[in-house]
């Protein structure tokens, strides 16, 4: 494609008195994808937002959004629209009101602006809603007419900051496909900024991790799950068991690690810079262990050990059991079989467990922590 | 028993207000409003009858000044809401903190010593002696003195400057209360300064725009020392209108019929004011 991305960051560094909260960063999105920024709170990820929304100046760096530069281009002027945190619906005006007022600000004819804010809360799901009031709305309601009021300005970029927050559960995870699906029928470029990992990976195209002002990583939501670059991704995105090493040889791709206890175990396809003697954290999902209560049905390349259950806990189809590796004293969460074979399971029973050389991730301990 | 120890206390907890209530408020209406409508016949000689209401709408000079009071103290009152906002709105949403504190306090501090003291403050600076006087001559800017006390302009100016808190205080607790986010949603939308303004700010800001007009509103229209002393004996104020029937004239029962009038239009003018503005008294003066 020749078309220049609608969202494009290069270096982009803020700056507050006492520390820099956004930190050389780049990125880019192209036309109609869905791109998320997950990362903990005071990452800098709403600050960054806000850059681009132009509540706030960056440092230094480039902002591009279709090609054209925004440094210095005010809010009302950027081709951005942007969903707030609690929505921010204005309250002293009807819902028809909340959504036209973009409309108004560009001086759209008062018949076009009725006619214009009925189609886009249609296409929302909300047709008819015009007359009544922003407190007779439940919460994915608004939700949506927060949308819509983006929307109907039909913006280059929308922005959304932790949306989905506020909803309870439930709600939550039916507007994470909801919000898909608009996306989808919009077919516009989304920047969504969230904490919570299960969000940013069910609906994103692409997923930016950060941390303290930096992109760790950025990728498809399989690539962040299963390719994690740093430590921190891995243990950030899922759930993941991590336990320290000592590296007591390395042939090619593949290591021998020492855990603290003195078992031996081995790992696969880690990156060049990891050498003999050095500390590793070893990452390790809990559906990558399988569980057997026989030590023979693993194959001979898998790293097997024995354990000793210490709970179960029943989650529905997250079910996971935690255990105490006797080999190397760690405590692993491992994922029960949906198939329900291990539905008999109790504290204090022994089992086995296995798990490929391949499916775990090292990474060089950093001194600082 | 219990229940009747309880009701006890209630009732013992409620008599200070209950007898103020009664003895300082109903008890004195009542009271003017049976001397308002005594007629004078003779010596020590009274009859029942609307006579004292009937000599205000006869006497040009007394409605006239009831009008010249009415209009004055909303001229006032709209005068100090010009002021007061950006003030409010500034404290309100572009300072935090420390200054946000030592900004309101500043508005405050005025109040600290009586409005006596405040107004001759301001006769300070505006006579013919005064500071201002003094100042423009020495800059060459007039050969001789100038009277700026005893005109219109001097009474608005010190009724302004003596409400003015009155008219910050709810506006400041009413922008507090606006999310700073629904502003930005405004300007991320395409709105101007001007229409965020007015399509977001002014309808939140609206019940304590009414709160702080009524104060004002009342505090103006019941002023006597700020019109008396700046405005001089021209100043023509109601309540000074008043304070000659009683103490000067003596004529207690004209005097009554005017404090009810004062009484009936300050509370006509709030009933018009929360109609024409939408709210309702719960609504601004409740919280």
């Amino acid at each position: 494609m020749t078309e220049a991305p609608d969202l494009v960051c290069r270096d982009l560094v803020k700056d507050f008195d006492r520390f820099r909260a956004v930190d050389h960063v780049s990125f880019e999105v192209p036309q109609g994808s869905f791109f998320s920024i997950l990362g903990p709170s005071g990452c800098g990820k709403t600050t960054l937002l806000r850059m681009v929304a132009g509540f706030q100046t960056p440092t230094g760096g480039e902002l591009l959004i279709k090609g054209n530069s925004m440094i210095g281009v005010p809010p009302n002027k950027r081709p951005v629209s942007m969903v707030f945190q609690h929505l921010a619906l204005f309250p002293t005006m009807s819902i028809g009101e909340n959504v036209g007022f973009g409309l108004r600000q560009r001086g759209v004819g008062r018949s076009e602006i009725k006619t214009r804010v009925e189609e886009v809360l249609a296409r929302v799901g909300l047709p008819g809603i015009t007359d009544r009031r922003v407190d007779q709305l439940s919460g994915g309601q608004k939700q949506r007419v927060a949308i819509a009021r983006c929307m109907v300005l039909e913006p280059d970029v929308l922005l959304l900051d932790e949306p989905l927050g506020a909803l309870d559960l439930k709600l939550r995870e039916h507007m994470k496909i909801e919000l898909k699906a608009l996306q989808h029928e919009f077919n516009t470029t989304f920047v969504y900024i969230t904490h919570d990992q299960s969000e940013a990976l069910v609906m994103s195209d692409n997923v930016a991790v950060m941390n303290h002002g930096r992109f760790e990583q950025i990728g498809t939501p399989h690539d962040i799950y299963h390719a994690p670059a740093t430590a921190f991704v891995a243990g950030f995105v899922g759930e993941a068991n991590r336990f320290k090493a000592k590296v007591t040889g390395k042939g090619g791709s593949t290591l021998s690690l020492e855990p603290e206890s003195g078992a031996k175990i081995t790992v696969e396809g880690v990156g060049s810079d990891i050498a003999e003697g050095q500390n590793v954290e070893v990452f390790l999902r809990p559906e990558a262990i399988e569980l057997s209560k026989t030590e023979d049905s693993f194959d001979d390349d898998q790293n097997v050990t024995a354990g000793v259950v210490t709970s179960v806990l029943f989650n529905g189809a997250n079910s996971m059991v935690t255990l105490k590796d006797t080999a190397f004293g760690a405590t692993l969460t491992v994922a029960l079989p949906q198939t329900g074979a291990f539905s008999d399971l109790h504290e204090g029973d022994s089992v086995f467990v296995g798990w490929h050389p391949s499916k775990a991730r090292c990474y060089l301990v950093e001194r600082s922590s | 028993m219990s229940r009747d120890a309880s009701r006890l206390g209630l009732l013992l907890l409620l008599a200070p207000l209950l007898l103020w209530l009664f003895l300082l408020i109903i008890l004195p209406h009542i009271g003017l409003f049976v001397v308002s409508v005594s007629e004078k016949v003779g010596v020590r000689e009274y009859e029942i009858g609307f006579g004292n209401y009937a000599a205000f709408f006869t006497e040009p000079l007394y409605w006239r000044t009831f009008a010249r009071t009415a209009i004055m103290s909303m001229l006032a009152t709209a005068l100090t809401l010009i002021l007061g906002f950006p003030i409010a709105y500034y404290i309100a949403k572009l300072t935090k903190g420390r200054t946000k504190t030592t900004l309101f306090l500043m508005c405050m501090i005025p109040f600290w010593v009586s409005e006596l003291v405040r107004t001759y403050g301001w006769m300070i600076l505006l006579r013919e002696t005064g500071v201002f006087s003094n100042f423009l001559q020495y800059v060459g800017l007039t050969s001789g003195p100038i009277e700026f006390l005893y005109n219109d302009a001097a009474i608005m100016v010190g009724l302004v400057y003596t409400s003015i808190l009155f008219m910050v205080v709810p506006l400041v607790t009413t922008l507090d209360s606006l999310d700073d986010s629904l502003i930005e949603a405004g300007y991320d939308l395409g709105g101007t300064s001007l229409s965020v303004m007015r399509e977001i700010v002014i309808p939140h800001a609206m019940p304590g725009i009414v709160s702080g007009c009524i104060v004002v509103f009342m505090l103006s229209l019941g002023n006597y020392l700020t019109p008396i002393l700046l405005g001089g004996k021209d100043s023509l104020w109601f309540t000074g209108m008043i304070y000659t029937q009683f103490i000067t004239r003596f004529n207690w029962e004209l005097g009554s019929a005017f404090g009810f009038l004062l009484l009936a239009l300050s509370s006509a003018m709030v009933f018009f004011g929360l109609k024409l503005s939408r709210q309702s008294l719960s609504n601004t003066m409740g919280r």
